[in-house]
């Protein structure tokens, strides 16, 4: 199959002050794509094509290709992850197209999410919110015993909703504003429904709210096309109790 | 007060805000619609409900304040916050799509400036009686008490005023639409059951309050609701 792609170049790294820099879109003709191919080899074939003729190869973040790692990531079409529901970027197959069919890629939108070069932005303010709370506190040592605490099962299924979260960022893409409440929501979420993470559930929503606004991110209208563009299909449950949590967390605030 | 300060500031802080003074006027826009209904009562239901609400005195400035101060609260919260989603995506997609938000989640920013607009003009013409000044003039010349049925039905017999009045209605439903049902969102109310309930129920409510203002317009414009001049 043939298809056209219109591909966002952008060889300096975004500042605060210059998001584009040199960014624009080329218009790339490719033939003897495979429908079995996925879409992140259907980018490795540009990229050999574009290497042989001497042109710059498009940068973008890849790695398991298996659709668990959260490294991979453009917006296809004004979708994060493309066409498909929960599935990622390396996991979509050039079957979801049509032979001759016009794609525009895209990287991830957001102040919070600089672009590094093409489709590749820095996505360390996730790592940022993560290192501000999202996680328990324990001594070092032997490890307890795996059921010294009793978890209700579906407790423990509410918390691994959220904990199927791969920190790729699609919903910060999908968002109209950009909010990176779904994330933080499922960070939350994961915790607070676990009686090892209800110990810092005040804390941590604080402090991962705090971290959340300080990096620039929107804020939540309730559009839910987070939920629609998460590759792990994250509901927007999360975000009403990340919403609960800092409630109380402010309100009882000493 | 730090925690309120921080809070006030916060992302949720400024969305919580959004939700409490937006159901607080959303109880206000219930009453308001209930109290001009009486419109079809006649002119001395109405009448006497409007003597009755203007002998409230010192209270019913503490409400007018009140109200007031909720609604520029909202109004100014909704500004911070919109101005700082537009700073979040400092480039926008050059092919944009959209999976799952409603038409009218997408346009609240647009729907809750045009009501301003309408809110003003409104008041303008009802309260300050500045846009059509005729019957402000009769009363000052010492017509019988406040006359509500006149200046209302006087005003909608005017095909102009009529549908104007109608067409922001259409405004009022999509905010309201989604506005209801953000607030239990935004104050952490999330169900299985119940969310799916609460969209119904927000979508039924801004039909019944939207539907209820375009009905009393449209009933003085069909000659429904008798007119008195």
């Amino acid at each position: 199959m043939k298809v056209t792609l219109h591909i966002w170049r952008q060889s300096q790294p975004s500042t605060k002050s210059d998001f584009r820099r040199d960014g624009a879109m080329v218009r790339y003709e490719l033939d003897g794509v495979s429908s079995d191919m996925s879409f992140l080899e259907m980018l490795d074939v540009l990229n050999e094509k574009l290497i042989k003729e001497g042109q710059e190869p498009v940068a973008f973040d890849h790695d398991c290709r298996e659709g668990i790692c959260g490294s991979c990531g453009v917006v296809i079409n004004g979708r994060p992850h493309g066409p498909e529901g929960g599935t990622t970027a390396c996991q979509l197959h050039m079957r979801s197209f049509k032979d001759g069919a016009e794609i525009w890629i895209e990287p991830w939108r957001a102040s919070a999410f600089p672009v590094v070069r093409d489709l590749v932005v820095d996505r360390s303010a996730f790592d940022r919110i993560v290192q501000s709370g999202a996680f328990v506190s324990v001594n070092t040592g032997a490890p307890q015993d795996a059921n010294a605490i009793p978890v209700p099962k579906a407790d423990a299924d509410r918390a691994f909703d959220a904990a199927t979260c791969i920190g790729c960022g699609a919903c910060v893409a999908a968002c109209k504003n950009a909010s990176a409440m779904l994330f933080v929501g499922a960070k939350v979420s994961h915790f607070a429904h676990l009686p090892q993470g209800r110990v810092e559930r005040a804390e941590r929503a604080r402090n991962l709210v705090a971290t959340m606004d300080a990096e620039g991110f929107g804020n939540c209208t309730n559009q839910y096309e987070c939920e629609a563009a998460c590759p792990k299909e994250i509901p927007v449950r999360v975000i009403a109790e990340m919403n609960r949590e800092y409630l109380r967390a402010k309100v009882t605030e000493e | 007060m730090t925690w309120l300060s921080s809070f006030w500031r916060s992302s949720i802080g400024g969305k919580v805000t959004m939700a409490v003074t937006g159901v607080l006027l959303f109880g206000f826009v219930i009453a308001h619609l209930l109290g001009n209904l009486q419109l079809f009562q006649g002119p001395e239901a109405i009448n006497h409900y409007a003597k009755w609400l203007a002998d409230r005195g010192a209270l019913l400035w503490v409400a007018r304040i009140g109200l007031l101060a909720i609604f520029v609260l909202h109004v100014a919260t909704g500004v911070r916050l919109s101005r700082a989603n537009k700073a979040a995506r400092p480039v926008a997609y050059q092919k944009p799509d959209t999976l799952q938000a409603s038409f009218a989640s997408r346009s609240m920013v647009l729907s809750g400036l045009s009501l301003l607009v309408f809110v003003v003009y409104h008041l303008l013409h009802f309260t300050f009686g500045v846009t059509n000044p005729d019957y402000y003039a009769k009363k000052a010349m010492g017509a019988e008490g406040h006359d509500v049925y006149a200046m209302v039905t006087s005003s909608f017999q005017v095909p102009a005023i009529a549908l104007a009045y109608a067409a922001f209605q259409v405004v009022l439903f999509l905010h309201l639409s989604h506005g209801i049902q953000s607030f239990a969102q935004t104050l952490g109310f999330h169900h299985a059951r119940y969310t799916k309930m609460i969209k119904t129920v927000s979508f039924l409510l801004a039909l019944l309050i939207a539907g209820g203002n375009a009905l009393l317009a449209l009933s003085v414009l069909t000659g429904i609701v008798e007119v008195k001049p």
